[in-house]
């Protein structure tokens, strides 16, 4: 499991610190306005909340702007950031918040290292092998010609023998694979 | 209808029935469907010892070469050898218009114009991709011989990007890094198994990379607006050990001509670029004010 068990104080928010630089990771206290957020589902897998998936980054309150959600997009095309971005503002309307404004934040570049303990087990539960710990890079990309990083057990018999079918799936986000033991293809979402 | 194997109950807060609330007013649709500013809450103003005229025309570069080569990307779906390719070829275009939409915002925030009006009311001659962006492949083999030149130089750029002194496309840059580190991997990979497939595999890739080579040394061209580096030597380094794996001669073809001193990023372009905006471009300018 990647760095995130036991970052969860009960009641506190935390962006996940793996490659958070200290200086700007916001520390959000939970706020009624905060949990309104932070249960808009993903639209793609929606027993996901964005803050399973690390992309709910604040929830901000001054008199001058009202609340200012912040997240943080996937990948830099990704389609789903502008339903997340309405649906947290119809959300937070419903429940009464009048001025409501979603802002982008880009640096640092989302990690699939924030998806929480909690999004690990609901993609899994819904087939989705969860991500490896993402790639630490010092220097340049390095090229993966030949040897390719380990296939995820089986989401759906937890057997270890499985192969990359291919690098792209449905969605930038996933890669495809099939599991040797029971001969199901099944979705993994990429470390990034 | 009850709620679904996944435990979502699809009468109960579909986000796809949100966007048709009426806080979506007025939003464009097809050439922006609605979308917001993908810069919306992020500080743009342009650091003190950044002149904002080179950093409009350096974003406007990156953003035409990732909007136009997306476009080309995008041609190519639903005509690809494997549903596996179809996917991979449409995330990546996806990726790329992601990268072109933020490049795009960032100029156009500079100058007062929308990532719309910059990508589909512009001229030729204001566009400033690169010609090997334009190119039309004709074979699967110069797909993915195209993909590996222009993605092993565009993540070389932005890893020197990512800390570059202008925050917003140090930003763009450094999440383009992750993205562009798989589109290379996956066209290195074809790379090599073209190379080193069949006779016939073979002869197409070093057809498609002698027919493309030419294209390339524009991207190493010099250029005063470069907010970034990048190390040529570097680049060929991973293309000859993907070549030299895949069995692959390097071209020693020179550099296409340039046309009295300029090429692409001088609004200098092939005559395929004309049918690229002639497409890419017809239903805004048909319908310039169409709404939802």
């Amino acid at each position: 499991m990647v760095a995130g068990e036991a970052r969860r104080a009960p009641d506190t928010a935390v962006v996940p610190a793996a490659r958070t630089p200290a200086a700007s990771t916001p520390v959000t206290q939970r706020t009624p306005a905060y949990d309104v957020a932070a249960a808009t589902p993903d639209p793609e897998i929606p027993t996901l909340t964005i803050e399973d998936l690390g992309i709910l980054r604040s929830v901000d309150y001054s008199p001058g702007q009202g609340t200012v959600v912040t997240i943080t997009p996937t990948y830099s095309g990704c389609p789903a950031m502008r339903e997340i971005a309405a649906d947290v503002q119809a959300r937070l309307h419903r429940a009464g918040f009048e001025r409501v404004t979603v802002a982008t934040q880009l640096s640092p570049p989302w990690s699939t290292d924030w998806i929480t303990a909690e999004g690990h087990r609901k993609l899994a539960a819904v087939g989705i092998a969860p991500p490896g710990a993402a790639p630490r890079r010092s220097g340049p990309v390095p090229l993966t010609l030949g040897h390719r990083p380990a296939s995820p057990a089986c989401p759906r018999c937890g057997s270890p023998g499985t192969r990359l079918t291919a690098q792209f799936s449905a969605t930038a986000c996933k890669s495809l694979h099939r599991c040797d033991a029971c001969g199901e293809p099944f979705e993994a979402v990429k470390p990034l | 209808m009850s709620t679904s194997e996944f435990g979502f109950d699809p009468d109960d807060d579909n986000p796809y029935d949100l966007l048709s609330e009426d806080h979506d007013a007025g939003h464009r649709w097809a050439f922006g469907t609605g979308f917001t500013d993908p810069l919306e809450g992020v500080d743009t103003s342009v650091p003190d010892g950044i002149d904002p005229g080179a950093l409009v025309r350096y974003c406007l570069a990156l953003g035409d070469d990732a909007l136009i080569y997306s476009h080309r990307l995008q041609q190519w779906v639903a005509r690809l050898p494997e549903l596996e390719e179809e996917t991979a070829v449409a995330n990546i275009a996806l990726d790329l218009l992601g990268q072109a939409r933020l490049l795009l915002a960032r100029a156009g925030g500079i100058v007062g114009q929308s990532e719309d009006q910059l990508a589909f009311f512009r001229e030729e001659k204001d566009f400033r991709n690169v010609r090997l962006a334009e190119h039309a492949d004709r074979d699967f083999a110069e797909l993915v011989v195209r993909l590996l030149l222009l993605s092993t130089w565009r993540l070389a750029l932005f890893e020197s990007l990512a800390a570059c002194a202008d925050p917003v496309l140090a930003a763009i840059a450094a999440k383009g890094v992750n993205e562009l580190a798989y589109h290379r991997d996956y066209a290195a990979g074809w790379v090599v198994r073209l190379g080193d497939g069949t006779d016939r595999s073979h002869a197409k890739a070093q057809a498609a990379l002698d027919a493309l080579w030419p294209l390339a040394g524009e991207l190493f061209r010099p250029d005063p607006d470069a907010l970034g580096r990048v190390d040529r030597g570097a680049c060929d380094a991973v293309l000859d050990t993907v070549l030299a794996t895949a069995g692959l001669e390097r071209p020693a073809t020179a550099p296409l001509a340039l046309v009295g001193g300029r090429a692409g990023r001088d609004g200098v372009h092939t005559e395929a670029m004309g049918y690229i905006l002639a497409e890419l471009q017809s239903v805004a300018r048909a319908h310039p004010d169409a709404t939802w």
